[in-house]
């Protein structure tokens, strides 16, 4: 019995001794800077996320409990219902946009040609320059009265009328989709083409051999090869799009007639503009379970490499 | 003969082509803005005109921006901010990436994961909350508010980039080292750290870039024209209610987006190789 005891103690010295020992010691020391500001700043404002949105805050009032009223009313109201469909809506055609686009241009990159890195380099500048400065040379591109995209399509005979661009549901949707894409696609060509460089030639040789021709290539030898990449690249632009911002508030403000309200144009109008504090935090937070779907297919897939 | 022609046809239309019609896509804002902010105000407006040339070009926009608008203030306060933040991070990014990839603690491989998760994090998931620990902290409408906030989106991707730089360096050339006499954190300073150099250029300039572009804190912490950064105050006060100066807007956009342009410029080999070796091994 005792000698039982003695074990257990032995075994929890043990087990005591592996956080401090020197090493890990060290170890703590070098990442705590880091986590402390990743939990004064993340996840302390992620509890007060949710429990502002527990209750009827409006901006300088503290507001009293409420439990899921928020959520529950905002499940019945039409307009937070027509901007979950937008952000769907806006989510699913930019990134498959994306995706087919980046395949292409990833290809076309990879090509041998002259002044490569220097094309490369320039395909680069819409996802580095400021969102909110290029975002607004799309809006002057827009403009209802002066629009230089109706005068090119008009002055090569594609359309003969005017396109209302931000000032039709229709059109306002598909403006930021553009711009979205626009800006994201960079993003997609370089990661996809960092990931068609690893691909030995060797593959398409064997391929070539067999007798396949450029489209088999491509399906059964590229493809596969890509996906870890095309996976973890589609998953960090679905979650980045859910969760944008600029775009729609420099382009449209959610307008007209809220036909490109999304969550997070959706949250700050609410809480930044009107002051409902505590409904807006409620709106931000139905990006989390996008979140957290998106962590988990990531981690089954970091857990798989 | 006839073959040679098949293939340069061949060759305009699967590569030259298409490859004009994406940088035709990717650079034509660019160009309109950089046009308009060269052009009169009564040029900038006419219809009748050829619009995709300039007449007479002037840098009446640019005299204007300079001499009525507080942009000098704005670039300053995005240098400063974006320069703050990118050291802090990279200071912080490199300790605690070279303890997940080097150091064995129990929980090194979980925080390794949280960092990931972290970095996933949207801003606007948090912009409502933050307002208030900001305001707590009585750094309301000042720019150390984004000093403060950035880095909880930069540490992780700054880390989770290096943990990856670090695990591409042998292990035995430190330990070498060490057998030596050397201290940890004489090997880490003289031996690891130069070797990593890429890897931290890139996640500095990439820290840089990325809070230069922020917006969404930035909008909601600060409200006073003089603290604003230029991805927001370019946007906010420059329009003024319904009208839109916009050579002046254009001429303004041009003067914020250039000097990222130009850093990228200056480190693209650093940029693609990190892209290509750190950031995807990374993920």
């Amino acid at each position: 019995m005792t000698s039982s005891a003695a074990q257990d103690r032995d075994a929890v010295r043990v087990w005591l001794r592996r956080f401090v020992k020197p090493e890990a010691l060290t170890g703590y020391f070098m990442i705590s800077p880091a986590l402390f500001l990743i939990l004064v700043l993340l996840a302390y404002p992620f509890g007060l996320a949710v429990s502002i949105s527990l209750t009827d805050r409006i901006l300088g009032v503290p507001g009293k409990f409420l439990g899921l009223t928020n959520f529950l009313k905002l499940l019945q109201d039409p307009l937070f219902l027509e901007t979950a469909r937008n952000s769907l809506v806006y989510t699913v055609s930019t990134v498959s946009l994306k995706l087919l686009l980046g395949l292409i241009l990833a290809q076309l990159l990879n090509q041998e040609f002259r002044y490569r890195n220097v094309v490369r380099g320039l395909i680069l500048l819409p996802w580095i320059v400021p969102t909110s400065l290029s975002v607004l040379t799309w809006l002057w591109m827009f403009d209802s009265l002066f629009s230089v995209i109706n005068y090119m399509l008009l002055g090569l005979g594609i359309i003969s009328r005017k396109i209302n661009w931000l000032g039709d549901t229709f059109w306002a949707m598909v403006s930021v989709v553009i711009v979205n894409t626009w800006r994201g696609l960079p993003f997609f060509a370089v990661s996809i083409l960092a990931g068609l460089m690893t691909i030995p030639d060797a593959l398409y040789e064997a391929a070539e051999i067999d007798g396949a021709r450029w489209h088999r290539k491509y399906w059964h030898v590229t493809l596969p090869l890509l996906q870890p990449i095309i996976a973890v690249v589609v998953l960090f632009s679905t979650i980045w799009t859910f969760a944008d911002f600029q775009i729609v508030y420099i382009l449209t403000h959610g307008g007209p007639i809220n036909a490109t309200q999304i969550f997070s144009t959706m949250a700050y109008d609410v809480a930044m503009v009107a002051g409902r504090i505590g409904e807006g935090a409620a709106i931000s937070l139905f990006l989390f379970p996008i979140l957290l779907i998106v962590i988990v297919c990531m981690l089954r897939y970091l857990r798989r490499e | 003969m006839k073959r040679k022609r098949v293939r340069v046809i061949k060759r305009i239309l699967g590569l030259y082509l298409p490859l004009a019609a994406f940088l035709f896509f990717a650079l034509f804002p660019f160009y309109w803005m950089a046009i308009s902010s060269f052009k009169t105000n009564p040029e900038l407006y006419n219809l009748r005109m050829n619009r995709l040339v300039i007449k007479t070009p002037t840098l009446e926009q640019y005299r204007e921006l300079f001499e009525k608008t507080e942009i000098l203030k704005w670039l300053f306060n995005s240098f400063f901010v974006s320069f703050m933040t990118a050291i802090i991070s990279m200071v912080l990014g490199i300790l605690a990436g070279y303890a997940i990839a080097r150091l064995n603690f129990p929980g090194a491989k979980g925080f390794g994961v949280a960092t990931f998760i972290t970095y996933l994090v949207p801003t606007t998931l948090l912009f409502i909350p933050l307002a208030k620990v900001v305001q707590s902290l009585g750094l309301s409408n000042s720019i150390w508010s984004l000093i403060v906030t950035y880095p909880t989106f930069l540490i992780p991707f700054c880390t989770w980039m290096l943990i990856a730089y670090f695990k591409s360096i042998p292990r035995s050339i430190e330990e070498c080292a060490m057998v030596d006499g050397c201290t940890r954190l004489r090997a880490l300073i003289q031996i690891v750290l130069p070797m990593a150099i890429p890897g931290i250029i890139f996640s500095g300039m990439f820290s840089f870039t990325l809070s230069w572009n922020e917006f969404v804190y930035a909008l909601t912490f600060i409200s006073s024209t003089a603290n604003k950064t230029i991805s927001v105050a370019v946007p906010t006060t420059l329009i003024r209610g319904d009208a839109y100066f916009w050579g002046e807007l254009m001429a303004a956009s041009l003067v914020g987006s250039v000097p990222v342009a130009l850093f990228y410029s200056f480190f693209m080999d650093y940029f693609i190789s990190g892209m290509t070796a750190g950031a995807l091994k990374g993920v």
